[in-house]
């Protein structure tokens, strides 16, 4: 953020805590020192005027970074976002276009509790006209944020919570890039296939590795983008190891994966060599606080794991 | 009109028994829509519709056991293009069951007009399997599941056509099933022989139990060992004290070594072995005008798994080391209680070793496992007040007992036999050979 703030003046944050308190998680510290307040705008607690103010700045030429302090409460955005934003190309005819980045942290396992550990890609990623990614390493974090920031239309830029202090990596130097709608192949392996994305794909590696001293070697798929999806290398990896085994921490039904089996089945059917299956958050209303509840909810390395030697063995 | 014929589902098997029909006459049924229950020895498989249309006819009813390919109904087909013939591109590249002309036979009196053997062999594939298959010109019969419940998967067919020999494959499946030796192959197939034993009808306190397809199995070759090997029998008594003491001295150190529990079953088996080097004639099958004897050593262990005898075998046992036949043992056990054996885990044996003592016994006269010769059992290690140079000690005493097809070879060589595995215990040391 800070380099799309430095190369671009069109560039301006909004959101909740993001001024003299440097975003909840510290992610804007100094920004208002160095950029000043017309570039870091603290809002009032209101996200459909966030996202329906960035929206007008968007059409007005400006590259406006909106903030939804967490997920859980983009929901009074939701038209904003889904009936404005996304349209505005296809409503004008090309006309108009919307470059708007609408940044949110999701997901649990920080013992966030209801309102502190929703993921919502699910909700929004029916949508066409909207792009959303899902990085979750901070090299992808910075080169799909650029990608999203130079991008002509609005795209939802989800970052896992646990992610920001749990995963530590190298990020290139420079203008680094990382397209939209390309998945990354995080580990390569022949016997079956994950995909997942965001937090997931950590514990996904972690899990082949194990399996990996058992002579079984997975292939683990991070979508990054949920939308556009990258179906060529979903189609790619399914039919490599005809085993695909999907994973998100969302709920399952109607989830991503719900699209991805999709997909496989649409493309891969005659690869495959079992039924594809899925391991997701259970299809409960919410993420509970206590530890056994959210550790219910997580899908963990260990049931990754378990879930991986189960398909294998199939 | 197409007819659903009894699939084969797996290489063992010869026939099958219809658990359930899952749609009436009449009903509707759509290509690949459940349409009956088949019971094998190992499981019991839906059997898709390989046709849409009516189910017109029922040719074998609920609990009936066919033969393979025989036909166990007969569907009226919809209006769809393409499934008459080897049209359509599925039916074109997959391979053809071989028909079975003459099962059909054991239709009796039911009406079946003849029509082709349908290309559906009614095992569930997945699609990378027909595919690969088709590819390779592989006939899925003759491949060996590795998957779960014995599943041909992907990578199975892959590794079948590599290795390119569908004619070897097909050679094992002809020999393999001992089974068949005991019917009078295909139509005219007795059920069991037990039946002609006049037996009152079940009263209202009675049970009925259905014969599981291994019961059935069971049934049939110990009918037929027993009916048609001139057997005879012989006990020796063998003092093992010395290997009681090893035993009991070493079994820590070997589980922490060896990872399985040390057993007198491998200690057996390697004496068994020994013995058989000294007398190969043992290690022999009897084949109508000449005897054939063996020169790999293919241990049968006996295995009591849950739903009845299998008999899984260890290949050239005799040239294992003593801690390789505790771990080949307890795995093959350990397979037959997860019925996870293969074809290959019960072809072939050569003599068979059964543990009876495992449960106490101290005496029985076993059954010949064809088409090998003999069979021993060791029984249950007793203490004994035993004469030693004269004195009396108690001492550790295993009965060995014998039975042997007297076709193949004497008493004498048998007592001799007997005597060698006896002399193999009695002087044994950590690795007898």
């Amino acid at each position: 953020m800070h380099d799309a703030l430095e190369r671009d003046d069109r560039v301006f944050l909004m959101g909740e805590d993001i001024g003299p308190r440097g975003n909840v998680f510290r992610i804007t510290a100094g920004f208002l020192e160095e950029f000043g307040s017309d570039r870091v705008i603290d809002t009032p607690l209101a996200e459909a005027s966030i996202v329906g103010i960035a929206v007008g700045a968007a059409m007005a030429g400006m590259r406006p970074i909106a903030e939804i302090q967490f997920a859980d409460f983009i929901y009074p955005a939701y038209n904003q976002i889904v009936g404005e934003a996304a349209k505005i190309r296809y409503r004008s005819a090309g006309g108009n276009s919307c470059p708007l980045v609408i940044r949110t942290p999701y997901g649990g396992g920080v013992r966030g509790a209801l309102s502190h550990s929703v993921s919502v890609e699910a909700l929004f990623y029916h949508v066409p006209g909207l792009k959303i990614c899902v990085p979750s390493t901070p090299a992808d974090a910075q080169g799909l944020l650029a990608s999203a920031v130079a991008d002509d239309d609005p795209v939802l830029f989800l970052e896992h919570k646990k992610t920001y202090r749990l995963i530590k990596g190298d990020v290139p130097a420079g203008d680094h890039r990382v397209p939209i709608g390309k998945a990354d192949i995080a580990r390569v392996g022949r016997d079956l296939s994950v995909i997942t994305y965001g937090l997931m794909r950590h514990y996904a590696v972690e899990a082949a590795q194990r399996l990996s001293a058992q002579g079984l070697e997975a292939e683990v798929l991070d979508l990054r983008s949920i939308r556009p999806m990258d179906r060529g290398a979903i189609v790619e990896t399914a039919a490599k190891t005809r085993k695909v085994l999907i994973v998100h921490e969302d709920q399952k039904f109607g989830g991503v994966g719900a699209e991805v089996a999709a997909i496989i089945a649409e493309e891969a059917l005659f690869e495959l060599d079992a039924p594809v299956r899925r391991l997701c958050g259970p299809d409960v209303p919410a993420m509970g606080y206590a530890k056994e509840y959210e550790d219910a909810f997580m899908p963990s390395t260990e049931r990754i794991e378990s879930a991986m030697r189960e398909l294998a063995d199939f | 009109m197409p007819t659903i014929t009894m699939p084969q589902l797996g290489e063992t098997v010869t026939e099958g028994t219809v658990g359930r029909w899952l749609k009436k006459v009449g009903d509707p049924v759509a290509k690949y829509e459940p349409l009956l229950e088949v019971e094998t020895d190992k499981v019991a498989s839906e059997i898709p519709s390989p046709f849409a249309g009516v189910l017109s006819e029922i040719f074998a009813a609920e609990g009936e056991t066919v033969a393979v390919g025989a036909p166990v109904g007969e569907i009226a087909l919809s209006a769809a293009p393409g499934v008459a013939g080897p049209k359509s591109d599925v039916d074109a590249g997959r391979p053809l069951v071989a028909p079975q002309p003459a099962a059909s036979a054991t239709a009796g009196s039911r009406r079946f007009d003849g029509a082709l053997p349908t290309s559906s062999d009614g095992i569930r594939y997945s699609p990378a399997v027909r595919k690969l298959a088709r590819q390779h010109r592989v006939d899925l019969q003759g491949v060996r599941g590795s998957g779960r419940g014995g599943r041909v998967t992907a990578r199975d067919v892959a590794a079948f056509a590599q290795s390119g020999d569908a004619a070897a494959a097909q050679a094992t499946a002809g020999q393999q099933p001992v089974a068949s030796t005991a019917s009078s192959a295909g139509a005219a197939r007795p059920s069991t022989a037990i039946q002609d034993v006049p037996v009152s009808p079940p009263g209202s306190d009675d049970t009925v139990v259905r014969l599981t397809p291994i019961r059935k199995t069971i049934a049939e070759r110990m009918v037929f060992s027993r009916s048609t090997i001139p057997f005879a029998w012989s006990m020796v008594e063998a003092d093992i004290t010395d290997v009681v003491r090893w035993r009991a001295a070493e079994k820590d150190a070997f589980k922490a070594r060896e990872g399985v529990n040390l057993t007198y079953l491998p200690v057996v088996i390697a004496s068994v072995c020994g013995a058989l080097r000294e007398f190969p004639a043992v290690n022999s099958s009897w084949a109508g005008d000449h005897i054939i004897v063996r020169k790999h050593v293919n241990v049968g262990v006996a295995v009591d798994a849950e739903e009845g005898l299998v008999v899984p075998v260890l290949r050239d046992a005799d040239r294992f080391s003593l801690a390789g036949l505790a771990q080949a043992v307890s795995e093959l056990a350990e397979k037959a209680r997860k019925r996870r054996l293969t074809m290959d885990d019960l072809a072939d044996g050569t003599i068979t070793v059964n543990n009876t003592g495992a449960l106490g016994s101290v005496a029985s006269v076993p059954i010949i496992n064809p088409p090998q010769a003999a069979i021993v059992t060791m029984e249950a290690v007793v203490k004994r007040p035993w004469v030693v140079n004269d004195a009396l000690a108690i001492r550790s005493i295993m009965n060995l007992c014998l039975c042997f097809d007297h076709r193949v070879f004497d008493g004498g060589m048998a007592s001799r036999f007997l005597q060698s595995v006896k002399r193999r215990l009695e002087n044994f040391s950590s690795q007898p050979s």
